[in-house]
């Protein structure tokens, strides 16, 4: 869809098939840039997914924190060419309320009436752990009952793309999280939706539960604004398993950052060693950005749902396209194919840029 | 249209079809009386409208969404909407 004359980057995780204008009303379509539209399919499915009825009382105590890293660049990218490139004078009045950053949220909490609380978080990649991380404690303290959470962005324009080429670190031909010849990112886009609800509210309705979220994470590294840090990293694992009460030996799966550069990849290995020691050869590491790119401020929530799926299914997603081990990164990584085993406990690891770390803690749920 | 003089009554069917696309309220129950509040334009919706306008007119509409009434383009009816696209039209061919 995106034309790539004129882009060095020649692949990206294109959501292809997602259309939303077959799927959304003119009236919609007019005030939702195509982050929203994602970010309202992916809330649709989880709500009803989850049989998520809000009552009038009930809707206070439910809000929408919803992690992106740039809002809605489509709106962005046309309208400046309109005005910079086509000389227009002038542009939609809906722009602005299309492209800020919260539209997702707004339209999230607007879709399902949550009236309590609701957000949106950009904390670049980890955006979604950061707003899961939220939700989550917000639920744990009682301010809300239910958060709809999770992430979504839509940055594949031809302006965006220019942008992330000037930082060289795109692959050339595909995502190689791990593998010694990776190339570094692909660019994707995408949402994802996660209902959070209070453990008994949730049994009491009979939900189906996919997990519990037992902890969450985060710390920054104060230390430079692109470049990863193995001693932020660790910190942010640590304080995850120490929320969460587990021990490291319980953790089974930690879906990683995994981003496939040359620096994210060997940093969070040595993270992962530093804080696991030798459990570290017991779990086992993959990084699903090979296979749905790098969704920047929707990734740790793509990423949750592939580590649910892991806990509740047993089915651990594995890191596709590695090709050759790096001694930098020796631990199980999952190659190339799914692996059926039953986990107890997972990790899903997000490391932004600009050193900010966000980690969430989930557990197995094996009914009350 | 914006490259030519357009008629009256030419202004009058694209406003209509401006007001009928905005409120998806079907052509023919819109008439010159209708007002925003009979067709349920709230005011985004209205907002839209004043762009559509300018769009399909080529003209600046004087038109503040913070205090509408004090402004300087009347659209309490489809028919004040017409005549103020038409004294804008007019404005502008004695400007240019």
């Amino acid at each position: 869809m995106i034309d790539a004359e004129g882009l060095s980057i020649k692949i990206g995780a294109e959501a292809k098939e997602f259309d939303g204008e077959a799927r959304f009303s003119r009236s919609q379509l007019t005030l939702w840039d195509r982050v929203t539209q994602m970010a309202i399919a992916a809330g649709e499915e989880a709500v009803q997914s989850a049989g998520l009825e809000l009552g009038d009382e009930e809707s206070l105590r439910a809000g929408a924190v919803v992690g992106t890293s740039m809002g809605g660049m489509h709106t962005l990218d046309e309208n400046y060419d309109l005005i910079y490139r086509q000389g227009k004078s002038r542009i939609h009045p809906f722009t602005v309320p299309k492209l800020m950053p919260n539209a997702p949220a707004s339209h999230l909490s607007m879709a399902f009436g949550a009236r309590g609380p609701s957000w949106a978080v950009t904390t670049a990649c980890a955006s979604s752990n950061h707003a899961m991380g939220q939700a989550f404690q917000m639920v744990r303290s009682g301010a809300l009952d239910v958060a709809i959470t999770g992430g979504c962005e839509s940055q594949l324009t031809f302006g965006v793309l220019k942008a992330w080429e000037g930082l060289r670190g795109m692959a050339r031909d595909a995502c190689r999280p791990f593998s010694k010849n990776r190339t570094g990112m692909v660019q994707g886009e995408g949402a994802a939706i996660i209902i959070f609800e209070k453990l008994e509210r949730a049994i009491a309705r009979g939900a189906p539960i996919w997990a519990e979220v037992v902890g969450f994470g985060a710390s920054s590294d104060a230390n430079d604004i692109v470049q990863p840090n193995q001693d932020g990293a660790s910190r942010a694992m640590r304080a995850a398993l120490q929320d969460a009460g587990l021990g490291a030996g319980e953790i089974g799966y930690i879906n990683a950052h995994g981003t496939a550069t040359a620096a994210n990849d060997r940093t969070e290995c040595a993270a992962i060693r530093h804080v696991f020691g030798e459990h570290a050869d017991g779990l086992m590491v993959s990084s699903t950005k090979s296979m749905h790119g790098h969704c920047i401020g929707a990734a740790g929530a793509l990423e949750m749902v592939a580590t649910l799926g892991a806990l509740r299914d047993g089915v651990i997603p594995p890191t596709i396209n590695y090709d050759e081990p790096d001694p930098d990164c020796d631990l199980d990584v999952v190659p190339n194919e799914a692996r059926e085993v039953e986990i107890e406990a997972a990790l899903s690891n997000s490391f932004a840029f600009g050193g900010l770390n966000a980690v969430v803690a989930m557990r197995k749920w094996r009914g009350a | 249209m914006t490259d030519q003089i357009a008629t009256d009554e030419e202004i009058e069917k694209k406003v209509l079809e401006i007001v009928a696309e905005q409120t998806m309220v079907g052509k023919s129950e819109i008439t010159l009386a209708s007002t925003p509040e009979e067709l349920g334009i709230d005011s985004l919706g209205l907002v839209e409208i004043v762009f559509a306008i300018e769009e399909a007119f080529n003209v600046s509409v004087p038109y503040n969404a913070n205090d509408p009434s004090t402004s300087d383009f009347d659209l309490s009816t489809v028919k004040a909407v017409v005549d103020a696209v038409k004294r804008l039209i007019e404005e502008q061919k004695q400007t240019t």
